[in-house]
């Protein structure tokens, strides 16, 4: 069985402060949703309003036909995987793991059979009378997952799930919990800040901030796309640099940032550019060369990076990050053009 | 491989013990003489104080009500001081900060004055009887000590744990039960042994609250002492101390001792 999950114009509040401001998600059966976004940007409240642990001001949470909304947390039937695991510390971990099924009255021979069945598929058939002071965080993790899967729940919802791992067992982990979600088709709502981690895991990401989606696409999208300069700045597309547009030839653009410097980009690369735009960048989108097409800058701070040489720039449209080819090193204090790369520019509509 | 001490210390500290232990055995010792006056080392052994206490009434009657009024005002204020624990700790960010301090009132009022003030409000002003006055008094007495030792059992308790019960579909009150109360029992015991202990020895309330008929232990004792200075009252100390001393191997035998410390 497998539900959506839509969140619809959803407002919070903590005493005066809005927390979340009108914020709608959907989520498709089966479907995994990461929330993603720094600390306070209300991603962890948006979760806990859906496992029912606080109430909105406004606004309503369904799960298929079901609304959730005024619902108690504990008849809402949600899987829950926590930060910091929250195992039972008085019961082993075969109880922890049966202790949902317990609670649905199921009888005891019933719920030692699927715990047990669970425990294999999360690998730890052998630890099943331990007790949960006696397991690593990754078989904390483990169990936690397996508790919450076992109940079948038509949601799953993660809380930072991999934070207090280290990072090889956060990837080993993250791969397998996508497993998991994958061959059980649990619709799923997952909080991260971890940008790697959620373009790593999910269907779809939503990048938050203030209480607001800043964008909700793929993570090939968000990556490549960025529809706002928040989201842009967030995937690491350092240089925002203000455009202005004096020609148009075709699909082929003449464009001019502060300082006069001009380019010439093409449509069909970029798709639609208006009068008034933002070109966007990552270091490797402009390239420090000697002479070409580019933006004029004086080159700064040095900075070896392995596959390339990055430069902080000045220029007369701000400083800018770019990386130079580590055949053709520049001495601080050279003067140089910053040549963009298409593929690794993309155009923003400047912010209203 | 063992530390080296210096003599010193070894020396202090054995002087500490003494000075702690002392006394324990300087009544075990007086309980045991045969004189009609207490005095120490004892001069010739007997039981007969001992077999003294059972043959007053009064310290049978008082040892009985000092055991009821223990156990129902250290359980009546364990009803009130769990809960009172939890919501400060659960709820601490919305809670103002005095409202923890309320709770350990009892223990700085000096006991004399929380005893004057619990004879005028509860026996003259609600007009109690004596019995249930001395539950109500001693329940307040030792409220700060389930408070507090419940709420340090609870401090280092996850609320995620109770959350992730509710999740799995357990309703708050069942959770409470089950998965929290569970994981504090330690502190929930020690709170008890310590309110238990409190309530039993206590005089200052008592002596306000006690009246005609009703009695609790300490209180027989230290009338039995102003009429009489035989070692009867060394008996009943004694006894005390072995009440004491069973409590605490019951608890080390069922938890062991160092939760007591925790």
């Amino acid at each position: 069985m497998t539900v959506s999950l839509t969140i619809e114009n959803l407002s919070a509040h903590y005493g005066q402060t809005q927390v979340l401001k009108d914020l709608s998600i959907s989520v498709a059966a089966g479907e995994l949703v990461s929330l993603l976004g720094s600390s306070g940007c209300g991603k962890t409240t948006t979760l806990r309003i859906v496992a029912g642990f606080l109430q909105p001001t406004s606004g309503h949470v369904r799960l298929g036909d079901r609304d959730l909304t005024t619902l108690p947390a504990h008849a809402r039937d949600i899987g829950l995987v926590f930060q910091n695991y929250a195992l039972f510390p008085h019961l082993t971990v075969q109880d922890n793991v049966a202790f949902g099924l317990k609670q649905r009255g199921i009888n005891a021979a019933d719920r030692a059979k699927r715990a047990t069945a669970m425990l294999e598929r999360v690998g730890l058939a052998n630890l099943t009378d331990r007790l949960p002071g006696a397991l690593s965080g990754g078989q904390k993790q483990r169990v936690a997952l397996a508790r919450a899967l076992v109940i079948e729940p038509p949601l799953l919802m993660f809380d930072e799930p991999l934070s207090n791992l280290d990072a090889k067992l956060r990837v080993d982990m993250r791969v397998e919990i996508r497993q998991l979600q994958k061959a059980n088709g649990t619709t799923s709502l997952y909080v991260t800040h971890d940008q790697e981690e959620a373009f790593s895991i999910s269907d779809r990401v939503a990048i938050m901030n203030a209480g607001r989606i800043m964008q909700l696409d793929t993570p090939e999208v968000l990556y490549q796309k960025p529809a706002n300069a928040f989201v842009a700045r967030f995937v690491g597309f350092e240089n925002l640099i203000p455009m202005k547009t004096v020609a148009r030839d075709g699909a082929i653009v003449t464009v001019e940032a502060a300082g006069g410097a001009r380019l010439h980009l093409s449509q069909d690369v970029f798709g639609p550019i208006k009068d008034d735009f933002v070109l966007a960048t990552r270091p490797d989108g402009l390239v420090v060369r000697s002479q070409g097409e580019g933006i004029p800058a004086t080159l700064g701070t040095r900075t070896y990076l392995g596959r390339a040489y990055q430069y902080k720039c000045e220029t007369a449209a701000g400083e800018i990050t770019a990386n130079g080819a580590l055949s053709e090193m520049f001495e601080p204090g050279a003067n140089a053009v910053l040549v963009p790369v298409a593929e690794q520019c993309c155009i923003l509509n400047p912010e209203a | 491989m063992a530390a080296r001490i210096h003599p010193l210390l070894g020396a202090f500290a054995i002087l500490v013990f003494l000075f702690l232990l002392a006394p324990l055995v300087i009544i075990v010792g007086a309980s045991l003489s045969d004189t009609t006056y207490l005095t120490f080392p004892p001069q010739g052994l007997t039981l007969r104080w001992f077999w003294n206490i059972f043959e007053i009434s009064a310290f049978r009657n008082t040892a009985i009500t000092s055991f009821q009024v223990a156990i129902l005002g250290t359980g009546l204020s364990l009803l009130i001081g769990i809960p009172a624990a939890y919501a400060l700790n659960r709820y601490r960010i919305g809670l103002p900060k005095w409202l923890g301090t309320l709770f350990i009132l009892p223990i700085l009022v000096p006991e004399i004055v929380f005893g004057f003030s619990l004879l005028k409000s509860v026996t003259i002003g609600m007009g109690l009887p004596i019995y249930p006055s001395l539950i109500i008094g001693h329940a307040l007495l030792v409220l700060p000590y389930s408070v507090r030792v419940v709420g340090a059992s609870l401090a280092s308790f996850d609320f995620s744990v109770e959350e992730a019960a509710i999740s799995l579909g357990c309703p708050p009150l069942k959770t409470f039960l089950t998965v929290v109360l569970p994981n504090i029992r330690a502190g929930v015991i020690a709170a008890f042994i310590l309110a238990f202990i409190t309530s039993i020895n206590d005089v200052s309330i008592s002596v306000f609250l006690t009246g005609p008929g009703i009695s609790t232990l300490p209180i027989q004792i230290l009338a039995h002492m102003e009429q009489f200075f035989d070692p009867t009252i060394a008996s009943v100390s004694v006894l005390l101390m072995l009440v004491t001393v069973g409590v605490m191997a019951i608890v080390e035998a069922t938890l062991g001792l160092t939760f007591l410390t925790k």
